[in-house]
C-alpha cells in the first residue's frame, strides 16, 4: 500500500470517528441545555461529572464546546482525505487540543469529582483514538 | 465534481448535526421549566403552605387537588397530564399538590422533602415535575439524597440550603401536615384527586377521565372551599 493511499485510509477513519464523537457532544449538549437527566442510567457518578461546575465554561456546557471540536476534527479529516494539505495541518491542531482538555477532564473526574462519566469516558476514547490517527499518519515531503 | 464534495460531505453533517440536535431538544426539553413565574405560586404561610399552580388572581372556575407521592408510577404517569390540562384550560382551572407518600415507597418521603426544599427556594412546581419526570431513575438509586442535590442543582437553587432545608423541621411539617389532611379526608392511595371538592373515580383517573370532570365540574360551577 502506497504512503498516500494508507493516509488516506486514516483520514477517512478519523472522520469516522469523529462522526461518533459528534454524535455523542450533541446528545450531551442537549441534556445540558434541557436539564434532562436521564444520562448514564441514572448513575450517580454521572449526576456528579455533569452536574458539576467543571461541566460548564461561562455558562456554555462543555459539551458544546466539544460538538465543536469534533465537528471541526470531521471537517479537516473529510478535506484532509481529499488531498487539501492546510486541513492536516488544522487537524493535528485541533486532536492535538482535544487530547489536552481530554487529560485536564480525566484528571478532574479522577481527582477532584471523585467519579466518572460514561459518555465522557467514550469520549476520552474517542479522543484517544483520533491522537494515534493524529500521530500514525504519515508527513508529506 | 470531485472538488466540491469534500465542501458537500461536511456541509450535509453540519446540517444534519444541527437538525437532529434541534430534533432532540425539542423532543427532551422540560416544559415545566418554561412556566412563567407569574402562573406558579406557593402560598406562603408555614405548614399551611399550598402549592397552587395557576394565576392567584384567575376568575378560577375549578379547583382540582391532587394528593400525590413521587414515587408511585400511576401518579408520575398523570403528571404531564395534569400540566397539559393546567395549560389548555389556563386560569380556568387551578391545581393544588398535598403530599402523599406511602410508607411502602422507600424514597417517596425523602423526595416529598426535596420538593419542600426546593419550594423554599421557590423553585416547587419545577422540583415537582422533574422529580416525576425522572421517577425511574431516582427511584431505583442508592443514594437519592445526591441525585436530589444533582437536581437542585439543575434548577439552579441554592445546593448547600437546599441540603439543609431537606433535614429542616420546616419541610418535614408541611409534608406531614399534608399526610394529616390525607388521612382526615379519607385518602388511602395515590393518586386521589379532588375535582371542586368531589373526588374523582379511579376509573376516570387518565387524561379524557380527568378532562370530563372538569368539564362537567365547569358545568355545575360548583363552589369551591374544604380540600384547600
Amino acid at each position: 500500500m502506497n504512503t498516500s493511499r494508507f493516509r488516506i485510509i486514516l483520514y477517512t477513519l478519523a472522520a469516522i470517528v469523529s462522526l461518533a464523537g459528534l454524535a455523542d457532544a450533541t446528545y450531551l449538549t442537549v441534556q445540558a441545555l434541557t436539564g434532562e437527566t436521564l444520562v448514564c442510567g441514572g448513575s450517580p457518578d454521572c449526576f456528579r461529572v455533569l452536574g458539576s461546575s467543571y461541566a460548564r465554561i461561562a455558562g456554555i456546557p462543555m459539551a458544546a464546546f466539544g460538538t465543536l471540536a469534533y465537528f471541526g476534527v470531521f471537517s479537516f479529516a473529510t478535506f484532509a482525505a481529499f488531498r487539501y494539505a492546510r486541513a492536516r495541518a488544522f487537524f493535528k491542531l485541533t486532536v492535538g487540543t482535544m487530547f489536552l482538555v481530554t487529560l485536564w477532564l480525566l484528571y478532574v473526574q479522577a481527582f477532584v469529582l471523585h467519579a466518572f462519566c460514561r459518555y465522557c469516558l467514550f469520549s476520552a476514547a474517542l479522543v484517544f483514538g483520533l491522537s494515534a490517527i493524529a500521530v500514525l499518519v504519515p508527513s508529506s515531503r | 465534481m470531485k472538488r466540491y464534495l469534500p465542501f458537500f460531505i461536511v456541509g450535509t453533517v453540519a446540517l444534519v448535526t444541527i437538525a437532529s440536535g434541534t430534533m432532540l431538544y425539542r423532543a427532551k426539553r422540560l416544559p415545566a421549566l418554561a412556566i412563567p413565574e407569574n402562573s406558579t405560586t406557593s402560598a406562603m404561610g408555614g405548614t399551611e403552605m399550598v402549592h397552587v399552580r395557576g394565576r392567584a388572581d384567575a376568575p378560577v372556575t375549578v379547583t382540582l387537588v391532587e394528593f400525590g407521592d413521587f414515587q408511585c408510577p400511576p401518579c408520575a404517569n398523570l403528571s404531564e397530564p395534569i400540566n397539559q390540562l393546567e395549560r389548555d384550560y389556563r386560569s380556568r382551572l387551578r391545581i393544588i399538590f398535598r403530599h402523599f407518600p406511602l410508607p411502602n415507597h422507600q424514597h417517596a418521603r425523602e423526595a416529598a422533602l426535596a420538593s419542600e426544599a426546593a419550594s423554599l427556594q421557590n423553585r416547587f412546581w419545577e422540583m415537582h415535575d422533574l422529580l416525576y419526570r425522572e421517577q425511574s431513575v431516582w427511584s431505583k438509586a442508592p443514594d437519592v439524597r445526591v441525585l436530589f442535590s444533582a437536581y437542585a442543582g439543575m434548577l439552579g437553587l441554592n445546593i448547600d440550603r437546599f441540603r439543609k432545608d431537606m433535614e429542616s423541621e420546616q419541610a418535614k411539617a408541611r409534608v406531614t401536615s399534608d399526610e394529616q389532611q390525607a388521612i382526615t379526608l379519607g385518602v388511602r392511595t395515590t393518586p386521589t384527586i379532588f375535582v371542586n371538592n368531589h373526588e374523582v373515580s379511579h376509573a376516570y383517573l387518565n387524561p379524557a377521565g380527568l378532562r370530563g370532570s372538569i368539564d362537567a365540574a365547569m358545568r355545575a360551577r360548583t363552589p369551591v372551599s374544604s380540600t384547600q
